[in-house]
């Protein structure tokens, strides 16, 4: 067969089986024993020529309400932001993207430095002393934070507010199994964690306490009356960000944090149905030698110039093997370069102006709600781009989100699902991306939905 | 001496900006009416303050210092550095594939759905599965996944097992996944032709025994021959087996690992089904099993309604739960399916014939120059040893950095680790007879080289933006990020 990407023709397929010393690729096989040998034709999707693939392609994306055509008020830990420009040119440099983990240091300078970068403005955006190259994810990066604090404190419990993303808990407790930890949630009260309930819950075997701000239902947490807590039995605080709201909030690392993990994917990333985005773990300096995964270090090379290398690499699975601090190996490197040119673009005052575009749209778009005649702010406590309606009692929200699509809008997260206790209450995020128009708009839509 | 290249950090000069943003219709508010004082930054992050060229110009010459596929030959053994095709990268940009939001309404993510369920039954005709879990974000994932569920089958048969086996030439990441998995490892040795010892084996299999984790062909390039003693063996002791998909680009259409006896499979989307390895990421590495584990994988799978409609289910009581944000790197798996569309089931294998001829012929070539390790057939990946260069002084690292000057990336090195002085070379299917003859030269050059003048070789690279690097001191002394002061 003929094949765009197959370069061997039958000349060259006879001229290297000659010097093999083969009769045919098949004797290339012999050592597969029979039994095993399959010989049918596998069941599966058949080839299709370049145009009639791309038309395939286009037709399945086309069933897809994207949002670009259908503004989205939708959050919940993947967020609308406008992309610049300039990001997709440089990720789509092929000298980046086709090019494996930086194992040859002399020959991808370009990619361990743009990872030393990424690195860096991690460090400066949460405060914390070191990072690393990424993680699959925010959700999995918390759980490795709770694998890293059980490890550093020889204890095995860990205390997780119910204001963590759903689906970062999940992962954390099938994790927790493999790891032999203890899980333990501590509930919220007016939209924030517990106080009362985590001091309560804290002891001295207590590992870590998970705690994400903005959380869930979009609060900024108090973490100034939690660090004390958990700090005075000695244990870790472990806090889960949204980056885009550090151009505002304070850093976790000037609120004691001693580990800071979350995803990056509203710098830059696009939802892409949840993947892939970029987790990144950052660390106060002692525990630098139990950070997960990839570090780049700067250095020197034989004639004395500024070179980069992975570094740190006895802690990895590849020297370590059983004994590493985890076993992750490839991790999301494109998508770090990916926020890091979102950062060179947005630069210091873009960070601090997004930040506020997205809190100033949200405030208004919750007092818009707040002024209708169905609609109630669930909580009072502060918060970044995203907040809590209450519909009113028979309002389901399944419903009302198939309308809201059809009038155009993807509608908000139905809290019922993970929580309930909140059914009937939608989560609302709001980016910078949202006109006024368009929340006025989507508002009216949602009471004319009800 | 060439100029080094500044950080981005260093071209920053304040006053210029890069970016544009929304203008603000609603009303002005200032932070600090919305939230309380205490919670908002103190200081601004000290970001660069550099304008829209700055940018280009930087990540220009970043990736001009680098190298990858599109750049020339990689035969990085076990990597499977394959062309990455241009057409999976546009249709992934598609807008509706890129985006679209996982909590949107069912019938708002169709076509994605569409995508998911028929790449999840490719996957399982590929491998010779049962179903298929698309979540996992890499192969490490993937393993860790795989033994999850392996526990989990354990567990509901009312059964305590504790150890994983693996072979002395697997990857790193099978014992690392094992240990995050609660399991310990025991290793054993591979016999005298790179081959799992089947008496090692079954000394090591017992009442114990959750798993063996198997790459086959293996990292040495090898069939293991004994392949259906060996599930013999760990199934007759009450262990399953696991298939570490990483060399797949062998296989496919020829053998499936689910016919080998195989339990659990991973396979690495970024080296067998061409995504790209994104300087380290992202993967993919969904994860086949067998029926009697269904009921175990994490969920939500995609099922398909009678109406044709497809739907998350959620509904699995006996799930180990989710293993990733949202429904796995969905990216990748749009890039996948793209891929597997260009070549349909002959083609695959037809894939994997060549990948397979070129790791021969290369062999046979390079044989006169360099010890092969295990000599015979070899898959779609050899191993040399460059042990006869030592008498020379040269070792295969520096062998490998002679290799830059010539403008290719090296094999991989020193691994697998039951090899002296390992040089792991794979080619691909998508490498011209010319391009590998052009690197058999440029290996056949180094030896002579080695031989005649070990200085050159000792001393390189001499082409590239850097010569070696310091990497003691960089461990010794760690700096790590340019911003803490």
């Amino acid at each position: 067969m003929k094949h765009r990407y197959l370069p061997v023709t039958e000349q060259d397929q006879a001229d290297m089986l000659a010097v093999i010393g083969a009769e045919s690729i098949e004797e290339l096989f012999t050592d597969i024993p029979a039994a095993v040998r399959y010989s049918g034709v596998m069941p599966m999707s058949s080839r299709l020529g370049e145009p009639e693939l791309l038309r395939h392609m286009r037709e399945l994306a086309d069933r897809n309400a994207d949002s670009d055509r259908y503004p989205s008020f939708l959050g919940a830990g993947l967020y609308d932001h406008h992309i610049p420009v300039v990001l997709n040119h440089v990720i789509s440099r092929s000298e980046f993207y086709t090019a494996y983990t930086p194992y040859q240091p002399e020959i991808s300078q370009g990619e361990l430095q743009a990872i030393f970068e990424f690195q860096s403005y991690i460090c400066e955006l949460t405060g914390m002393r070191v990072a690393n190259a990424s993680m699959y994810d925010g959700a999995t990066a918390l759980a490795e934070a709770a694998a890293l604090a059980a490890g550093a404190t020889k204890r095995k419990q860990i205390i997780v507010s119910r204001t963590v993303h759903p689906e970062a808990r999940e992962i954390l407790i099938t994790s927790a199994l493999g790891l032999n930890l203890d899980v333990i949630e501590i509930g919220y009260k007016d939209g924030v964690t517990d106080l009362a309930a985590l001091e309560a819950a804290i002891t001295e075997e207590t590992a870590a306490v998970l705690i994400q701000t903005p959380n869930f239902f979009g609060c900024v947490e108090n973490i100034r009356a939690v660090e004390p807590l958990i700090h005075a039995k000695k244990g870790l605080l472990v806090l889960s960000t949204n980056p885009m709201s550090l151009g505002l909030l304070e850093s976790p690392g000037r609120l004691g944090a001693d580990v800071v993990v979350g995803d990056a994917q509203p710098l830059g990333i696009p939802a892409s149905l949840g993947g892939p985005t970029c987790g990144f773990f950052a660390v106060s300096e002692p525990l630098m030698r139990r950070i997960p995964g990839r570090i780049v270090g700067q250095t020197v090379d034989q004639e004395g110039r500024r070179g980069f290398v992975l570094t740190l690499q006895a802690r990895e699975q590849h020297i370590r093997r059983e004994k590493a601090t985890s076993n992750i190996c490839s991790n999301q490197a494109l998508l770090a370069l990916c926020a890091s040119v979102y950062m060179s673009t947005l630069g210091k005052a873009g960070m601090q102006e997004a930040a506020l575009l997205n809190l100033r749209k949200s405030h208004y778009a919750a007092n818009q709600a707040a002024a209708s005649a169905s609609l109630t702010l669930a909580f009072a406590s502060p918060f970044f781009n995203e907040f809590v309606v209450r519909l009113p009692e028979a309002a389901d929200l399944k419903a009302v989100n198939s309308k809201l699509l059809k009038a155009g809008f993807i509608g908000g997260y139905d809290l019922g699902e993970e929580y309930h206790e909140l059914k009937g209450h939608m989560l609302i995020a709001v980016t910078e991306r949202r006109t006024k128009d368009e929340i006025d708009r989507f508002v009216s839509q949602l009471e004319a939905c009800l | 001496m060439k100029p080094e290249k500044a950080l981005i950090f260093e071209l920053s000069k304040p006053g210029r900006i890069a970016y544009s943003l929304p203008e603000c219709d609603v009303p002005e508010l200032e932070a600090e009416a919305l939230i309380p004082a205490e919670l908002l930054r103190g200081k601004p992050a000290e970001l660069p303050e550099v304008y829209e060229v700055d940018v280009i110009r930087h990540y220009t010459e970043l990736s001009r210092r680098n190298f990858g596929i599109d750049n020339g030959f990689y035969p990085l053994g076990s990597c499977t550095m394959k062309y990455n095709p241009k057409i999976n990268e546009d249709v992934a940009r598609f807008a509706g594939f890129a985006k679209i939001h996982p909590y949107q309404p069912e019938e708002s993510i169709q076509g994605a759905l569409e995508l998911l369920y028929t790449l999840q039954n490719d996957i399982a005709s590929l491998t010779g599965m049962d179903q298929v879990t698309l979540q996992p974000a890499a192969g490490a994932h993937g393993e860790w996944t795989g033994l999850m569920l392996i526990r989990a089958y354990h567990e509901s048969r009312g059964e305590v097992r504790t150890k994983v086996i693996v072979p002395d030439s697997s990857h790193g990441t099978n014992p690392a996944s094992a240990t995050v998995a609660g399991f310990d490892t025991i290793t054993i040795k591979s016999d005298g032709s790179g081959m799992v010892d089947l008496d090692a084996l079954r000394a090591a299999v017992g009442s114990d025994t959750a798993a063996l984790m198997l790459t086959n062909p293996s990292t040495l390039g090898l069939f293991e021959e004994k392949i259906v003693e060996i599930a013999e063996i760990v199934h007759e002791a009450g262990g399953l087996l696991y298939y570490d998909g990483a060399n797949s680009n062998a296989i496919m259409g020829i053998a499936r690992p689910g016919d080998m006896g195989f339990d659990v499979v991973h396979l690495n989307l970024h080296k067998t089904m061409s995504t790209p390895h994104g300087g380290g990421g992202p993967g993919a590495g969904p994860v086949g099993v067998k029926s009697r584990l269904i009921p175990f994988l994490p969920k939500p799978v995609v099922e398909k309604r009678e109406d044709g409609t497809f739907y998350f289910d959620f509904d699995r009581p006996q799930s180990i739960g989710r293993v990733k944000a949202f429904y796995g790197n969905f990216g990748i798996l749009v890039r996948a399916y793209t891929y597997i569309r260009t070549y349909g089931p002959d083609g695959l294998r037809r894939v994997s014939e060549l990948a397979v001829l070129n790791a021969n012929y290369m062999m046979h070539r390079l044989a006169p120059y360099y010890e092969v390790a295990y000599p015979g057939i070899c898959k779609h990946e050899f191993v040399l040893s460059g042990r006869k260069l030592k008498q020379y002084g040269v070792r295969t690292l520096d062998v490998a950095k002679r290799l830059l000057d010539f403008g290719y990336h090296p094999p991989t090195i020193y691994f697998p680790l039951n090899v002296e002085e390992c040089i792991m070379i794979e080619p691909t299917e998508t490498e011209s007879k010319e391009t590998l003859d052009g690197f058999i030269d440029a290996m056949i050059q180094i030896a002579q080289e080695a031989e005649n003048n070990p200085e050159l070789v000792i001393n390189a690279p001499y082409t590239t933006v850097v010569k070696r690097l310091d990497e003691t001191s960089a461990a010794r002394k760690p700096v790590l990020n340019c911003t803490c002061g």
